[in-house]
C-alpha cells in the first residue's frame, strides 16, 4: 500500500533510493545534499535497506566506490553538489565509459568561488559533457519519482544518470510526497542484471588500456574495437536512449499515474511566447504564465527535464508545430564568455532542423538569488517590446542584477 | 580458450579482456634502454640454485622469469632499468637501444 509523507527533496530522494534497493551508497557531506544521505545512513544503521554506506574522505572517492560496486553488479548511489561534483568530475567520465549505470542525485548548488551554498545549475551543467545522462526535477514528487525512473532507464542501456533538483527551493522544502508501495516498486524495477562482473573467481581486466587502432593481436580484444570504438558506442546509446527513457516514464505513469515526459508543456497551445526553463525556475515561470493570460498575452512554458542526452529533434519539432513566434529560454547556468548552456543548444536544435523561431536568452537567479513571478513577467515584457520593435536578435541579458 | 571466457557478453559496450600476457600490446617498444644480462656475473647461474632472483622479485611488469639464468622478456621489457640497479652482482647493464637492430 502506498503512503504520503511530508517530505523535503532530499528525503523524498533518500525513500526512492530505498524503494529501489540501493545496496551500497557512498556520499561525502556537502549543504545543500546532506540531509539526503543522512537518511540514508539511518536506513542503513535501522536495518530499514539492506545496504552497504561507504564513508568517504571526499567526493571523489565517493564516485570512486560507487565505480568500484558497480561494477561488482551492486546497485549504487551517491549524491553531492557544487564544488563536491566538481571534486567527482574525473570519475564521471570514468563510470560512463566504463558504462556502469550508477544514479546520483545532484543537488543544484552554485559553484565557488566566491563560496555561496544557494542554488542555480552550474554545477550540473558544468559536466554536461561527461557522458551521464541528466534528468531535472519540478518538485519533491517528481525527485521520488524521477530517481526509481533512473535506475530502470541506467540499467537498460548501461548509462550513469544523475537527477538533478535545486537545492533549498526543492532539497529542503517540505511537500507531500506518495510513497509507493515496495511490491510496486520491485514489479516495476526488477534487479540489477550487469552484462559483465568483476569476480575474483573469474578475474577480468575492465577498461584496460584501449588503443587508438583496433588491436588484431588477441582476438577478445579485437572485438571491443580501440577507444573510439567504445566511445562510439557510448554515444550511439545516448543518442537512441529517447525510446527508453520515454518507455519507462510510461510505464511508470501507467503503474503509477504520474508521468513527465522529456518535456512538459503548459498553456503552450495558443501561445505567442513560449519559456523554455528546467526545474524549479520553469515552475515558478507556470505562475508569471498565469497572470500574464489574464492580462491578455498568451505565454506558454516548456520545462525541460531530459537535458542530456539533449532532445534536439523533439524541441525543434514541438517548435516547428507551435504557433509561438519567439521562445524564451531563461537559464540559471552560464557556459562563461557565452550564453546560458540550455539556450545555445536549443538555438542549435533549431538551426539543424530547419525551424525559424526567435530566441531571447536570460539569465536569472544565478547563486541562488531569489526568481519570483515579477521578473519572469519582466522578462516576457522586454522580449514582447524588443519583438514589437522589430529587434529579433536579441542578445542575451542578465535580469535582476547590480550593473 | 580467452575467447570462449569473455563469449558470453554479447554487447561488447565497454573495454573487458581478462589477465593475459600482452593485455596492454607489446610494451618492449617504449624502451629506450636494454637490460643485458651477463650470466658469467649472476649468483644463480655461479652457485646453479635459484639464489638472488632481486631481478625477478623487482620487475615492475614481470618480464624476468625465475630460472637459471633469469630470462628478459624484450617483446615487454619497458626498459626501467630497476634490474640493473637491484643487481648485487652488477650482472645486468642498460644499453642503448640504438645499438640493436630490429
Amino acid at each position: 500500500m502506498s503512503e504520503k509523507l511530508v517530505l523535503s527533496g532530499n528525503h523524498a530522494a533518500a525513500h526512492a533510493c530505498k524503494g529501489a534497493r540501493v545496496q551500497v551508497i557512498a556520499a561525502y557531506p556537502i549543504t545543500p545534499q546532506s540531509p539526503a544521505t543522512e537518511l540514508l545512513s539511518r536506513f542503513v544503521e535501522t536495518g530499514q535497506l539492506n545496504a552497504k554506506y561507504v564513508c568517504v574522505e571526499s567526493e571523489h572517492s565517493a564516485m570512486t566506490v560507487c565505480i568500484a560496486a558497480s561494477s561488482t553488479g551492486a546497485r549504487t548511489f551517491t549524491a553531492t553538489s557544487a564544488n563536491g561534483l566538481a571534486l567527482m568530475h574525473e570519475q564521471l567520465h570514468w563510470a560512463a565509459g566504463a558504462r556502469l549505470p550508477i544514479v546520483m542525485a545532484c543537488v543544484n548548488r552554485a559553484v565557488a568561488a566566491p563560496w555561496n551554498v544557494w542554488t542555480d545549475n552550474q554545477d550540473s551543467i558544468s559536466q554536461r559533457d561527461t557522458g551521464w545522462i541528466q534528468l531535472y526535477c519540478e518538485d519533491n514528487q517528481e525527485i521520488y519519482d524521477t530517481i526509481l525512473q533512473a535506475y530502470k532507464i541506467a540499467e537498460q542501456i548501461y548509462c550513469p544518470v544523475m537527477v538533478c533538483y535545486d537545492g533549498y527551493i526543492l532539497s529542503h522544502t517540505l511537500m507531500p510526497v506518495e510513497i509507493i508501495d515496495q511490491n510496486a516498486i520491485d514489479e516495476f524495477l526488477p534487479p540489477f542484471k550487469p552484462y559483465v562482473t568483476l569476480d575474483p573467481d573469474d578475474p577480468k581486466v575492465l577498461n584496460l588500456v584501449t588503443f587508438p587502432w583496433i588491436r588484431h593481436d588477441h582476438p577478445h580484444i579485437e572485438k571491443f574495437g580501440g577507444y573510439p570504438e567504445i566511445r562510439y558506442k557510448l554515444q550511439q546509446t545516448l543518442r537512441s536512449s529517447f525510446d527508453v527513457i520515454e518507455r519507462v516514464d510510461k510505464e511508470f505513469g501507467e503503474k503509477f499515474d504520474r508521468q513527465y515526459g522529456i518535456f512538459k508543456e503548459y498553456m503552450c497551445d495558443e501561445a505567442d511566447y513560449i519559456i523554455l526553463a528546467m526545474g524549479s525556475l520553469a515552475s515558478e515561470a507556470t505562475v508569471a504564465a498565469e497572470i500574464l493570460y489574464e492580462e491578455g498575452y498568451t505565454v506558454g512554458v516548456l520545462s525541460l527535464k531530459l537535458f542530456r542526452p539533449f532532445p534536439a529533434k523533439q524541441l525543434a519539432t514541438f517548435a516547428k508545430q507551435s504557433a509561438a513566434s519567439t521562445f524564451i529560454v531563461i537559464d540559471r547556468n552560464l557556459s562563461y564568455g557565452y550564453e546560458g548552456a540550455l539556450c545555445t543548444d536549443f538555438k542549435a536544435a533549431l538551426y539543424t532542423h530547419h525551424v525559424q523561431k526567435n530566441v531571447h536568452g536570460y539569465l536569472l537567479g544565478i547563486g541562488g538569488r531569489d526568481v519570483n513571478v515579477d521578473q519572469i513577467m519582466e522578462i516576457v515584457h522586454k522580449s514582447r517590446k524588443a519583438i514589437e520593435a522589430g529587434q529579433l536578435d536579441k542578445e542575451t541579458e542578465w535580469i535582476n542584477i547590480m550593473k | 580458450m580467452e575467447k570462449d571466457k569473455l563469449k558470453n557478453i554479447e554487447v561488447p559496450i565497454s573495454s573487458i579482456s581478462i589477465p593475459i600476457e600482452g593485455e596492454a600490446g607489446r610494451t618492449g617498444s617504449w624502451r629506450t634502454e636494454r637490460p643485458i644480462l651477463d650470466p658469467s656475473k649472476c649468483a644463480a647461474v655461479k652457485q646453479n640454485k635459484l639464489v638472488c632472483m632481486l631481478c625477478w622479485l623487482y620487475c615492475p611488469e614481470g618480464t624476468i622469469s625465475r630460472t637459471i639464468p633469469p630470462k628478459i622478456n624484450y617483446y615487454y621489457c619497458k626498459g626501467c632499468g630497476i634490474c640493473a640497479k637491484e643487481c648485487p652482482s652488477k650482472a645486468i647493464t642498460m644499453k642503448d637501444e640504438t645499438n640493436f637492430e630490429e
